[in-house]
């Protein structure tokens, strides 16, 4: 029982779902489940949020390594939310945005999240670098491959490219550097892109026939049998 | 002054990476924090020059400006903000450049975002939009020249319930006004309303999204500004003319200001990955060097 009642609710909404796309009294359907996902990710935010206490206090507690970084991120964490649930530095009352000019919220956000976390996406820069020039070599065809078309990619995508190769006449010009880039993003990138999209789509489909129709069962937790 | 200390310095570069090279074949490599190093001055560099560079207009960049230009002034463009401050360097001066582009047309924007800081990055590029005399003399009114709806979480459930009606996803607006309320919103009721959708994406949801339910489903006309890591995986799309054209990560953004003349950072922030690229460049290739060499020396 405690298996079928899940199993019916998904083939139900499964079917539902697919045969309102051919019957239009019913196409809006799919919107009114929509509201169902939002309800469920709500949950996921107390989850997420439990879930991140309840580790990062343990750490805490235990003083295991790095519990400082823990310790930061638990007081960052209810800052945010005490300053962002209590509207604090926001004019007017409570039903004002929390995200109003003036409030501490929004000061945070572009203050201290925005410079942050910018920071640590920008470090990618110096790690690619470094991991390019030891470890990017020629070592095969493939790789050899992957590299010449890498370099006229990072050339093609800046005025550089133009620079080096904008003296090809124009009757030669595919082989000036930002064209063949250029290329390269509408033709091997294109095909590659669509092989992975169209695999990726049956896998879906072929997945969500499964599930609709009771052959998987993983997400109901435990083994297969029912 | 500073364009010319900026040279010598680029020079300087270029001869310590012919040191590097010799000091890699003589099997002494440089570290990493070496590299650091390299990487953090030909980015800061070229924050100080002011050099005109050749920078060609892509195809996809010209047929969203084409696009852009063929709207009547006063369309309605909804801009959906959909990525966060990792992905501001590249996605904000394409934002601010269409900001300005958009209001110098008089149309009516209409904000919205699928990421949670997606609005709040809206807002900055407002800010900066407001700044340009032109646009600072048109007195552009909130709630009546444009709108920030704000966030809403669900997905690309949100944009297939705007598709029946906005209101339904937004109730009010980033500043909690009713939607009834809003002058601009009164004649808007869904998709079928809106010229044109422009989207900032950095990830999902995001770009694909809005193809597959505003663009497949209800018939919007899309443009996109996307990261260069992301901008591949919209290609698909892009070619199958789901998209009126695509700003692809700096070079899609500088391109953007160039063809709409709207200079800003992106122009600048352009030259820093050019030195950036090819100090990248040399470095694969002087570790390449040093492979080969060594492969040599060892048969």
């Amino acid at each position: 029982m405690r298996r079928n009642i899940p199993l019916a609710v998904t083939f139900v909404v499964g079917m539902l779902l697919i045969v309102s796309v051919f019957l239009p009294p019913i196409e809006t359907i799919g919107e009114d489940f929509g509201v169902f996902f939002s309800i469920i990710a709500v949950f996921a935010f107390f989850l997420g949020g439990g879930n991140l206490i309840k580790v990062h206090f343990g750490k805490i507690m235990k003083k295991s390594n790095d519990w400082e970084f823990s310790l930061v991120t638990v007081v960052g964490f209810f800052a945010m939310l005490i300053i962002g649930l209590f509207k604090i530095g926001a004019p007017g009352d409570i039903s004002t945005s929390v995200t109003a000019e003036g409030s501490y919220f929004q000061e945070m956000f572009v203050y201290l999240i925005n410079p942050l976390q910018s920071t640590m996406y920008a470090l990618l820069a110096f790690f690619v670098a470094s991991a390019s020039y030891r470890a990017f070599r020629a070592k095969n065809r493939e790789a050899t491959i992957l590299l010449v078309a890498a370099f006229i990619i990072l050339l093609g995508r800046t005025p550089l490219g133009m620079m080096l190769t904008g003296w090809i006449p124009e009757s030669f010009s595919i082989f000036q550097v930002p064209n063949l880039a250029v290329w390269i993003m509408n033709s091997p990138n294109l095909a590659g892109q669509r092989a992975i999209m169209i695999g990726i789509s049956l896998g879906v489909v072929a997945m969500s026939l499964r599930l609709i129709l009771g052959i998987e069962r993983t997400y109901l937790g435990g083994d297969d049998k029912g | 002054m500073a364009n010319t200390i900026s040279i010598i310095l680029l020079i300087l570069l270029g001869l310590s990476l012919v040191y590097v090279l010799v000091r890699t074949l003589k099997g002494n490599p440089i570290g990493r924090r070496i590299v650091f190093l390299y990487v953090a001055i030909a980015a800061a560099i070229p924050l100080f020059m002011d050099l005109e560079v050749p920078l060609p207009i892509t195809t996809d960049v010209r047929n969203l400006y084409d696009a852009l230009e063929k709207l009547p002034d006063g369309s309605k463009v909804m801009a959906a903000f959909d990525y966060d401050p990792p992905s501001a360097p590249e996605l904000q001066p394409m934002a601010v450049a269409f900001m300005k582009y958009a209001f110098k047309r008089d149309f009516k924007i209409i904000i919205m975002g699928l990421w949670p800081q997606g609005p709040i990055q809206a807002n900055m590029a407002i800010d900066e939009a407001m700044q340009d005399p032109e646009i600072a003399a048109k007195n552009l009114q909130y709630g009546v020249d444009y709108v920030n709806l704000g966030f809403q979480s669900g997905n690309e459930f949100v944009i297939q319930s705007m598709g029946t009606a906005f209101k339904t996803m937004f109730p009010k607006d980033y500043r909690t006004t009713p939607y009834d309320s809003i002058p601009l919103m009164r004649n808007i009721v869904n998709f079928s309303n809106i010229d044109f959708v422009m989207n900032f994406s950095s990830g999902e949801p995001g770009t694909i999204q809005w193809v597959q339910i505003a663009v497949d489903r209800f018939g919007s006309v899309l443009g996109a500004g996307n990261t260069a890591v992301q901008a591949p995986q919209v290609y698909p799309y892009l070619r199958a003319g789901q998209m009126v054209g695509l700003l692809g990560g700096m070079s899609g953004a500088a391109e953007f200001e160039k063809i709409t003349a709207e200079k800003g950072k992106a122009s600048t922030f352009i030259l820093s990955q050019m030195i950036a690229h090819a100090i990248v460049i040399i470095l694969i290739l002087i570790g390449n060097v040093a492979y080969f060499s060594e492969k040599r020396k060892k048969k």
